[in-house]
């Protein structure tokens, strides 16, 4: 991806987060997400049906990089499997740790593909990922007790 | 003022996160460096040459600290890691002992966290209250308002003397003045005020008094823990050990050592106090009201220039400190620090860890920059001129 796209699309979803509100409906499961080492500070919400994600929003406090990447992440997670959030999920952390992945199902994603090149910034990208992970664990849990 | 003291300011840096630690002279990483080498030995322990040499340096750094901030006797003052270290001893070594479920400590919504969550901990623990004194529009503390949050419940009063986000200077003469013919104690954090401004303890009146050497050009893990004799006799240990003990014997029978030592179990940060005492002396041959006069003047010049750009949102644009707390209108201030970091400018980004000031100044986060002597008017016109132009912070933020 060239960088004036990839600028683009990060901006994009700063300035205008998709997917960003208030979420008071007690049918979403909520996670905090928050860096120890810097202030941003999310909420994400995730509401599934029968294992596939109907909806997901987030709010709170970023930075562009966190704020961009939420934004980027509901967008494409929503509608899915949890499988394929998984599987989305450990693909977009190999490409910002560097390791081998699938290029395709990252979409605008793939505009953090160069973030590694800014090693205090890894994190930002990677903060909603954190939340979103957290979110279908304490999903599964919940089912594994069923 | 002394740049070329400052092996950092070799590099091309700008640096303005004084508040979080100032940078090191060099005469004080080679004291450091000289007791390493050359007399590495412990303290109160040896009979040979080098050991008494090392005891002596570690007391002349307690008296250095004494005349510093005018004490009466040098063994009101207490070596800890830090202020953090310092305000936790005062309150479980001397507040839980005296502490009562009715009784009301005061502090305010802009106390760093190191003064407000040992008194949370505190009021959990013995039922007492933690209650705020209100601030004023400009957050400042004003006398009117100590005086109406005092009730006949007021046991403490705990604040610092420069906040670390507003940079205002509390009238704590005044306070204690106040406080005292109520018998409330008074507890000054000079985390963010001992290198800036000078400090006498007798003509405040001050009960106890922390701060840390790290903010005043000495090294990490340094603090002081300063109070009035005839209370620190009863401030107990919160370490038992070795060095702070008389005798003790197989029955449990104990004789702790007198003031300091009483309250320095262990073997101290020795290679610390000793550099520690050499940044006392460096402030002190610049002089403390050489460097806040310096250090106004630069600060109302970073003002002055900061309000001619119009997207900048100054927090606190009256302030006799070098604190400047502010935001570039619709960015993050992460951001903002992180496109700064691209030119080499050192500034801070957050909430300060003072999370419960957002409550009062509305504001969640801002961008601090906090001066020292060595900063320049150059430095600063570097730095405005980056914040100047706000396309340009928005095309290179990422
Ligand atoms: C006002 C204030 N109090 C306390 C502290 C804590 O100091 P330390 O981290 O050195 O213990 C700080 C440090 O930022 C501070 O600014």
């Amino acid at each position: 991806m060239d960088e004036f796209l990839r600028r683009e699309i990060i901006m994009d979803h700063y300035q205008n987060p998709r997917h960003k509100k208030e979420c008071t409906d007690n049918t979403y499961q909520k996670a905090n997400t928050n860096n120890a080492s810097c202030i941003d500070n999310l909420d994400i919400y995730m509401k599934t049906n029968d294992n596939i994600i109907e909806d997901i929003c987030f709010n709170g406090e970023a930075c562009a990089i966190s704020t961009s990447s939420c934004s980027i992440m509901i967008s494409n997670l929503i509608g899915k499997t949890i499988e394929e959030a998984k599987e989305y999920i450990e693909n977009f952390e190999n490409m910002v740790n560097e390791n081998k992945y699938n290029e395709e199902i990252l979409k605008e994603a793939l505009a953090y593909n160069e973030i590694y090149k800014q090693n205090n910034r890894k994190n930002c990208a990677l903060l909603p990922y954190v939340g979103m992970k957290k979110l279908i664990s304490e999903l599964e849990k919940k089912e594994t007790k069923i | 003022m002394n740049r070329e003291d400052f092996p950092m300011l070799n590099q091309d840096i700008i640096y303005l996160d004084n508040g979080a630690t100032t940078l090191k002279p060099k005469m004080m990483i080679d004291a450091i460096s000289d007791y390493y080498s050359n007399y590495g030995a412990n303290a109160h322990r040896g009979d040979y040459d080098i050991s008494f040499k090392v005891d002596q340096a570690y007391e002349n750094t307690r008296e250095k600290v004494r005349k510093f901030i005018n004490a009466k006797e040098k063994e009101e003052i207490i070596f800890t890691s830090g202020d953090t270290e310092s305000l936790n001893l005062l309150v479980r070594g001397f507040f839980e002992n005296i502490i009562e479920p009715e009784d009301e400590i005061l502090i305010t919504q802009s106390e760093h966290a190191s003064n407000v969550l040992p008194w949370f901990r505190l009021a959990k623990k013995y039922g007492c209250s933690v209650n705020y004194i209100p601030l004023d529009d400009n957050h400042y503390v004003t006398m009117e308002n100590v005086k109406k949050s005092i009730t006949p419940q007021t046991k403490v009063i705990a604040l610092a003397e420069i906040t670390n986000v507003i940079g205002d200077i509390r009238p704590i003469k005044e306070i204690c003045e106040f406080a005292h013919k109520n018998n409330i104690f008074v507890v000054v954090d000079a985390a963010q005020s001992i290198a800036h401004k000078k400090t006498d303890v007798q003509d405040l009146d001050v009960d106890f008094l922390t701060f840390s050497a790290h903010k005043m050009c000495g090294p990490t893990g340094v603090g002081v823990l300063y109070g009035k004799r005839q209370l620190m006799e009863s401030v107990e240990p919160l370490n038992m050990g070795g060095g702070m003990n008389e005798s003790f014997d197989s029955i449990q029978e104990v004789i702790l050592k007198e003031l300091p030592t009483r309250l320095e179990a262990g073997t101290p940060n020795i290679a610390g106090v000793i550099g520690f005492g050499a940044s006392i002396d460096y402030l002190s041959k610049i002089g403390m009201e050489n460097i806040q006069t310096y250090e106004v003047k630069l600060r109302k010049y970073l003002i002055d220039k900061l309000l001619m750009v119009p997207h900048i949102d100054l927090i606190n644009i009256e302030s006799d400190s070098g604190i400047v707390a502010f935001n570039v209108e619709g960015i993050f201030s992460q951001d903002v620090a992180y496109y700064l970091n691209k030119y080499n400018i050192c500034v801070r980004a957050g909430n300060h860890c003072a999370k419960i000031l957002k409550k009062e100044t509305g504001v969640t986060n801002t961008i601090r920059v906090s001066l020292y002597f060595y900063n320049t008017e150059e430095e600063i016109d570097a730095l405005v001129e980056l914040l100047k132009d706000k396309e340009k912070i928005l095309k290179e933020m990422l």
